[in-house]
This record gives C-alpha cells, structure tokens and sequence, in this order.
C-alpha cells in the first residue's frame, strides 16, 4: 500500500520530448511505473520512449485513461500546463518545474479551486515515490526500499539523504513525497500526512521542513491533536541568519512563525520528537 | 529584488500616485543643489533595508550647506551590511494623518493580501500585534484584481470612510504593480494625508520577484546594480551561483538549499562557524563546483572548506574527479573535507583519497573533521 500512487496509476510527462523530461521518463519507466502518454504540443502522431505523444492533455487523456501527470517543461509553460492538466481530468499533478513566478501560482492556485479533485504536487519539487512501485519525478530509486515509513519533504537532496539512511538501516518507505520548497505551492504537509494517516501500510512518518512559511507550524497542529503514525521530525537552517528583510508587511502576516526554533517547539508541543541532525532521525524512529 | 525608496517611488510616480518632489544625489554637491531647488530636504540614505533612520540615515537639512554636510555623513557609511550609494533629497510633508498600506504574499493562504490601517507611520508590526483588527485585509482575485465594492469595504472596514474615494483609487493603482511588475511586496508606510488634503506616498518599499526577471529585463536594466553588495555575493551572482556571504570562517559548498542549510547547522554543532551558504544544485557540475570554490576562496577568512554533496543519480566518481581538477586548477592549499555519497561514492572516496580530500563518512563526521582542522590552523 501507499499513497497518491500505485501500480495502477496512469501517468503521463508534460513535456515528454525535451531533455530533463526524456531522462527522467526513462528512470521512471526502469522501475515499473505506467508511463501511458507523453505530451508535446506539435509532436502528436509521433512515439517517444515506447509511448504515444500528444499535441495535448485532453486528448492523451482521451486516448489512454491517464489520471496522473508529470510536468517537466519550463517555467514560462509550466503554469498553463498545470491548468491544462486539471482541466483534462488529471487528478495527480506533479510539477518539477523550477523558477515558476509567483504571482503565477497564485492564479494556477485559484484555477484549481475550481478542479477540487485534482492534487497538485509542488511546484519546484522532486515528485514522489511509491517504492519498489512507481515514480513521478526525479527521486532515485537507489536510495529507497518498500517498507512502513511515510516521508514528506520540503527539501530534495535532504529528502535523499534521510531515505537513504532509512533503506540502509532497514527501514522501507510507503511512500517519500517532496511537497517543494516554493512560497506557493499545492499539497501541503498537513495534506500529505492525512493520506498517510489514513493509509494502513504507513505505521511510521518522518516530516523534514525548513524556516520560512507555517506548513510545519500547521502539520504539528494536526500531528497533536492525535496521530497512530510514530513521528519524528527534522527542521533545516536553525543557523541560517534573519533575512535581510525589509518592510513589515510578510511579518504582519506570519508574527513570530517561520523561524527553525517555532517549527521545531511546535513539533515537540505536539508530542512529535525532534532530531537535532538528520543522522538521529532513524534512531528516533525505531 | 528589493527596490530602494527612490526607485520604488518612481514607480509608484509611473502608476498614477502621489510621491513628494525628490531628487537623487550622487554627491554632496548634488544633494546642496537639490536642496537650493527644492527647499528644506530630508537627506535619505538608499539601502535595501529597514532601520535607516536608527542607523543615522536621514537627517534633516533646510539649506543647501547643510544638505551638503548631511550628504557627504550618509552617502558611503555601512548601513546593516550594505554601502550607502547615494541618497535621496526629499521636500517634508505637512502631515495631517498617517496611513499604511501595503500587499504582500500570505503563504498560508497561498494568495496575496492586501492591508489597509488608519494606524500608519508608527510601528506597524506592534499594531499588529496588539490590535489585529485595527488592519483591514483584502485577498483579491488574482485573475481580475481587486472590485471597487471590494476595495470600498477594505477602507470602511479600515474606519477610513470619509477617504473611500481616493483611497480606493491609489490601491487600485498600487495593485498594478502585481499584473504588470509582478511585485510580491509593495508597502507605503506612511501613506501621508497633508494639510491640503492631498493623499502622498511618505515612504515606498517594492519587492519584484526575481523568479519573474525574464518578464522585466527593463527593471532590472534599470535598477539592477546600483547597491553594492557584498563582494563575494556579486561574484557569485556574476557566475551564477546560490550564495550568501556569512560570517564565520568555514566555506561550505552543498547541493540542494535543505542540505546546504542542515550542513551550515552541522557545522555550527561542530563547533565552528560558516562563512557562506552556497547551493549548487542538483548534478554537482565539474565546471559549478570550480565556481562555487573559486567564490569561496576569494574571501581572505576562509580557512577550509566542506563540501556536503548528495548524489542521487550523480556519480560519485565524476563528482570527486571534476573536485580534485578544479582544486589544482585554483590551486588550492587550504583543508578541503567532502562528504560524498551517490551511486560509485566508494570509488569517488578513493579518488578523493589518492589527491589528498579527506572524505568525510556521514555529513556529521565531515563537519567535525573540518571543524578539527580548521581549528590546529588557527
């Protein structure tokens, strides 16, 4: 079990034809995972890695069934290919995409109000991965194995390196999702371990957040109003010095949230323990 | 990319709202012949940061001698890490009542925020605290913008009532920077009535999103490199690179910004202090970590240097062969530690080896081997 994605998934890559989405289809394809469809808007009617391309969503929707995507086209496209996705009935959505502007996610934000069942992961986020399964995005196989843990993450290289520490103490993953590190961006922490909450392969979880934002400040609100997962959680960038900031306005809004410290004393409120590096994570975990 | 006052009033001046007569001054001589023009001045020091006042960057100047002297004590002093380029000469207001007004990005809400409160001029982070409701907010539709009911609620909500009408037509205005700058920031704290009436922008601060570059080349042609950073930071952003100048004596070079940040906090729990973040992203380049350790070796503090590099579908080997070229290629003779891991990071370690890099096991260990050697040199 896991969850988000499995062997049934259908997936299609947005961006198929160019060359971070060729390279990351073929990783995704090595593993199992049911690449249906590519899309490339004036490459339809052609084959690509084994599968079908399309001009667009709907139509590689129409032709196969495809109810996930993986996006991996650049940032001036990315949004619209986000939208295009949900209004195809694509209910995963992975973007990989990184560098897309804010106030264009924003508005993809408020368009997918109105496509209530489609999740978007991301963006600016190294997709996830149901292991020994499936992919969607760049997560190496390598350093991951099927087991109990749930993993969501803001960082991508972090995300690596706690995984592969898990896989060699033993410790299998559900599922590893990289929510992004972007001001705005979809599922969020709170929405990832409501998944994993409900998903009965998940027995343990481990959150790696970051300063900035309240995700995680929200994520331990939900953890400590009861959880039967076995939680441990890791904060990046308890150093890193203040902004240089500027005006008040970002302050008015977040107070005193965002610092590593409220992260990591909200966590620890919550009754979730807190490792000081990422190497005692698997030892909190046991 | 934070604007400075002055380029923040411009803009605000192109979008149709009030801003006080002002001049740029270069010089002493520049701000004394601002002053003879303009009348008594406030002398205002131009840095991307808060607290200028507190640090001496403004100060009040009623004739052109004095504008000159003023000038000449601003322009170059070190305001909160950055060099005083020029300042801003700028005719005093008469103030019947403050305002603040400003937008910003609310990530919980995933949606931008404007903030309205008759409360301006004093510090508004402490009204905020103390009287939330005191702040009116208004999230608008970020595909049509802010409605004129909208706007009227959000400035009778603020108890600014008898102001609707001009108050809902510079918000109006200021929202445009959002569409057309694609700024995530703007605040005028104090939006000043005068005596006369008139609704004036006292103080300006924009913040564009550097994401959104490519859509303004004619803003950052225009405004880009005028603050002299840090010199270190200029060179890395010359080549390119995620960097930010730090104060300690350890150069770290990490890919990913989580696993840079979680290295700097290892190597503080080390016990030693970092004096830079530098990301290099994902594939750990050949030709990006010569930069990264080009960047870092300019700064005459540094006394070794950790590399913390994750590969995931990176090789190892080709990580440590193009980190073993480019340190002889800069001819580098201080500590280098690199912890390394990816697929073939055995044969990556003994490559590392055989040129002399220690290599670290854990990132853990790596910290503290820097932090050892760093230390016997000290």
């Amino acid at each position: 079990m896991s969850i988000l994605l499995d062997a049934s998934t259908k997936v299609i890559v947005q961006g198929i034809t160019g060359r971070e989405g060729s390279f990351h289809t073929e990783q995704m394809q090595s593993m199992g995972t049911k690449v249906v469809a590519g899309t490339s808007p004036g490459k339809g009617g052609t084959t690509h890695l084994g599968v079908p391309v399309f001009n667009t969503v709907a139509d590689a929707v129409a032709a196969t069934g495809a109810n996930a995507s993986g996006i991996f086209v650049p940032p001036p496209f990315a949004p619209d290919a986000i939208m295009e996705a949900a209004a195809a009935g694509i209910t995963l959505i992975v973007c990989i995409t990184e560098g897309i502007p804010i106030q264009d996610m924003i508005k993809v934000k408020d368009f997918l109000r109105g496509y209530p069942s489609a999740r978007l992961l991301g963006a600016n986020c190294p997709g996830l991965i149901t292991p020994g399964v499936a992919k969607i995005g760049i997560i190496p196989q390598r350093i991951t194995m099927p087991g109990p843990v749930g993993l969501v993450s803001r960082s991508g290289t972090l995300t690596y390196e706690v995984g592969s520490a898990l896989s060699a103490s033993g410790m299998g993953q559900s599922t590893i999702v990289g929510i992004g590190g972007d001001p705005v961006l979809g599922l969020t922490f709170r929405d990832v371990i409501e998944l994993f909450e409900k998903d009965p392969a998940t027995t343990h979880l481990v959150v790696i957040g970051e300063i900035g934002g309240s995700d995680e400040e929200h994520a331990a609100e939900l953890l400590g109003r009861g959880s039967r997962l076995k939680t441990v959680a890791f904060i990046s960038g308890r150093t890193a010095p203040e902004g240089k900031r500027m005006g008040h306005a970002g302050a008015i809004i977040s107070g005193n949230r965002g610092t590593a410290k409220s992260k990591e004393e909200a966590f620890r409120k919550a009754g979730v323990a807190v490792a000081e590096t990422t190497d005692d994570i698997v030892g909190l975990l046991k | 990319m934070k604007l400075l006052e002055y380029q923040a009033k411009e803009v605000l001046d192109l979008l149709g709202i009030a801003i006080p007569a002002g001049k740029v001054a270069r010089t002493p001589e520049e701000a004394a012949a601002a002053c003879a023009e303009l009348g008594p001045v406030a002398v205002k020091a131009q840095v991307p940061v808060g607290g200028r006042g507190k640090a001496g960057g403004i100060k009040l100047a009623g004739t052109p001698d004095e504008a000159r002297k003023a000038a000449a004590q601003i322009i170059g002093m070190d305001i909160k890490g950055f060099k005083v380029p020029l300042v801003y000469c700028e005719t005093a207001l008469e103030i019947e009542r403050e305002i603040y007004l400003g937008f910003t990005v609310d990530r919980d809400a995933r949606a931008n925020i404007l903030m309205l409160s008759s409360k301006g001029g004093m510090d508004i982070e402490q009204v905020a605290d103390e009287s939330p409701e005191s702040i009116a907010r208004l999230y608008p539709n970020p595909w049509r913008g802010p409605l004129d009911f909208e706007l009227t609620q959000l400035v009778y909500d603020a108890g600014l009532g008898e102001l609707a009408r001009p108050l809902s037509a510079l918000i109006k205005k200021l929202y445009r920077a959002i569409p057309e700058l694609d700024a995530i920031t703007a605040e005028i704290n104090p939006l000043v009535v005068t005596k006369t009436g008139e609704v004036i922008a006292g103080d300006a601060k924009l913040e564009v999103d550097e994401n959104a570059a490519w859509r303004h080349k004619d803003l950052e042609q225009r405004y880009g490199g005028v603050v002299e950073g840090d010199p270190y930071e200029v060179e890395a952003k010359r080549r390119g690179l995620t960097y930010v100048s730090l104060d300690g004596e350890i150069g770290i070079i990490g890919n990913g910004a989580g696993l840079c940040m979680s290295t700097l906090d290892l190597v503080q729990r080390a016990g030693g202090r970092a004096a830079n973040f530098c990301d290099i992203g994902g594939g750990a380049k050949a030709e990006v970590v010569e930069n990264a350790l080009a960047v870092i070796l300019m700064n005459p503090r540094v006394k070794g240097v950790l590399m913390n590099v994750f590969g995931g579908i990176t090789r190892g080997d080709e990580v440590a062969k193009g980190l073993v070229h480019a340190r002889d290629n800069l001819k580098m003779q201080l500590p280098l530690v690199v912890r390394l891991s990816g697929t073939r990071e055995e044969e990556g370690r003994r490559i590392l080896k055989e040129n002399s890099i220690e290599p670290g096991a854990s990132a853990w260990e790596a910290a503290q081997k820097i932090v050892e050697l760093t230390r016997v040199r000290a």
